[in-house]
């Protein structure tokens, strides 16, 4: 293993970070905010409970997840996409390190600054309604999980994108319904029981589900079915990226 | 010695069915300075490309210093610094950072002091603070050569090194590529300057339509195919070249004070006596000569015609 490269790796993206923090960090929070004064507050006063907590600490995990969802999908996708665009890639392709070097770099970078953010919207969450945790552990788990994969979904479109509007496609066509549609919002058992069963294909379900589960244990589907989905969501995730770099795709000529 | 790069009938052929390289066979010796020069679209930089692990070979095989560059990539990788034609940089990072970042992707631990001296070598070292953003390009450039030097290779890449460089600059580069050699490093430059390969390769390879068409010692190539002129400046004008000297194809100048007559170093008899003496006898009187070695440039564009 090359550690001083994957560190290389890591600390570069990391210092991009830092560098933007504003649009970064500061701006997901912004918007989370807002999220609990619409939602939380204007709306959450006329719905009052569901299953049993408080409407705006209902959200929390969802608004949790929205971001780490998406802020995971966008680092890594820009962080490998800009290289490219740049021409920059041409010294990570003449590096002595191995695709699965690169891949830790990249994507623990992303990871690592979408579990960062995520901690940081939960802190501001604190501050608009009561939190409390009944399994820390598992919601640990359960948000470096879902930034590893999306992570890593995430690393795969910055690949296969060949432009910017490439790159904003999938998180904007694709990632966004399915989370606004994922539960963030509402439980799944309070829509009509067809619509029930249709969203039951979408995988954001399972994430939100289960990651709720460890801050109320409360939880549309079965917490080892949310488990599996994510696993198995990561796994499609790593065959597609072990794919792309055996075949060299959009890398290599 | 063993060669320090072996390149063995080594073909690429794109998706779109162009053939880059055609069986390619090239040794590169440990610590020359070998130049690679052809037209645009020869092959030059897919060959440079897929030494550097950039691109994948469609056949054959390159070893680096006897590490294969596919089985034996990290070996074979830790030993090249690529500096490539364009100028791929950061933008935001500092010099020091970039530099830095390329030491740790090549698996070295930290140095600053090296780094120090590769930034001070290429005058970059009131720059280190700067974001590369703001550097012009022939300091980006620059850095493109500190970020390949950083891990300090034993062979060097430079493709096209001084496109769109000034005089100058250009001289300082191959100061810098002169000190390197001098440190024990192989350079491979690629370059469409004829003079920069004259000025600095120990060996010359002429690359054309995706083949090697000639690979010759610097001074063996400009002997052997070095053709030299002699140029005869007249003490009065002549109208026409006299009849008598015919047989030397001489070539009179538009204001007919100078006649050249071109002669090949290798052959037994230049023929230069012999003109001399029928040019006494039909009485032109010569008031200075001088001979002109033909230059690479010359043999380069005569060698890509004939092809």
């Amino acid at each position: 293993m090359n550690y001083r490269a994957i560190r290389a790796i890591y600390l570069f993206e990391m210092a991009r970070t830092w560098r933007t923090l504003l649009q970064s960090i500061v701006s997901p929070v912004v918007s989370t905010s807002l999220y609990f004064v619409v939602f939380g507050a204007a709306i959450g006063s006329r719905i009052t409970e569901v299953e049993g907590v408080s409407y705006g600490t209902f959200i929390v995990p969802g608004l949790v997840m929205l971001s780490v969802l998406t802020q995971s999908i966008s680092n890594a996708s820009f962080g490998i996409y800009f290289p490219k665009f740049a021409g920059t890639i041409y010294e990570i392709l003449s590096a002595p390190i191995s695709y699965f070097e690169i891949v830790i770099g990249y994507v623990g970078a992303a990871a690592t600054k979408s579990i960062i953010l995520g901690l940081i919207i939960l802190a501001t969450a604190g501050l608009f309604v009561p939190l409390h945790i009944q399994h820390p552990v598992w919601m640990l788990t359960f948000l470096v999980l879902t930034a590893v994969t999306f992570s890593l979904f995430g690393f795969i479109i910055g690949i296969w994108a060949d432009g910017f509007e490439k790159l904003q496609m999938i998180p904007m066509l694709v990632v966004t319904p399915l989370t606004f549609l994922g539960g963030s919002f509402y439980s799944v058992n309070m829509l009509p029981s067809g619509w029930r069963t249709i969203t039951l294909f979408n995988p954001v379900v399972y994430l939100i589900s289960g990651f709720r589960w460890s801050f109320y244990e409360i939880a549309d589907v079965s917490v080892g079915l949310s488990l599996g989905m994510t696993a198995g969501f990561l796994i499609a995730c790593m065959v597609i990226v072990a794919w792309i770099f055996r075949t060299g795709y959009r890398l290599k000529n | 010695m063993s060669p320090i790069i072996s390149v063995s009938n080594l073909s690429k052929t794109y998706g779109s069915g162009f053939k880059a390289l055609k069986g390619i066979n090239l040794d590169i010796n440990r610590g020359e300075i070998f130049a690679l020069l052809g037209p645009n679209g020869a092959g030059k930089t897919t060959l440079i490309s897929i030494i550097c692990g950039i691109a994948n070979p469609s056949e054959g095989r390159v070893a680096i210093g006897g590490h294969d560059i596919i089985r034996d990539y990290r070996a074979a990788r830790s030993m090249i610094g690529l500096v490539p034609q364009e100028l791929h940089t950061d933008a935001f990072e500092s010099v020091w950072a970039t530099v830095s970042f390329s030491r740790g992707l090549f698996g070295k631990p930290k140095n600053p002091a090296h780094i120090e001296k590769v930034l001070k070598d290429l005058s970059l070292w009131d720059k280190k603070d700067n974001k590369i953003i703001t550097l012009s390009g022939g300091m980006k450039r620059r850095v493109m050569i500190a970020k390949a030097l950083s891990h300090e290779p034993q062979i060097l890449f430079l493709d096209e090194p001084t496109a769109g460089v000034d005089v100058e600059l250009r001289k300082g580069m191959w100061e810098v590529v002169r000190t390197l050699q001098a440190s024990g490093v192989t350079i491979i430059l690629t370059t469409h300057y004829i003079e920069e390969a004259e000025e600095m390769a120990d060996r010359i390879g002429v690359i054309n339509k995706g083949e090697i068409i000639l690979i010759e010692d610097k001074a063996t190539l400009m002997q052997k195919l070095g053709k030299k002129q002699l140029t005869l400046q007249l003490q009065s004008r002549l109208d026409a070249v006299p009849l008598a000297l015919a047989a030397y194809n001489l070539e009179l100048s538009d204001d007919g004070h100078a006649v050249t007559y071109d002669y090949d170093t290798k052959g037994d008899r230049t023929g230069i006596t012999s003109l001399l003496n029928d040019l006494r006898n039909a009485g032109v009187r010569i008031s200075d000569l001088d001979t002109r070695q033909s230059s690479l440039e010359d043999i380069f564009v005569s060698l890509v015609r004939q092809v």
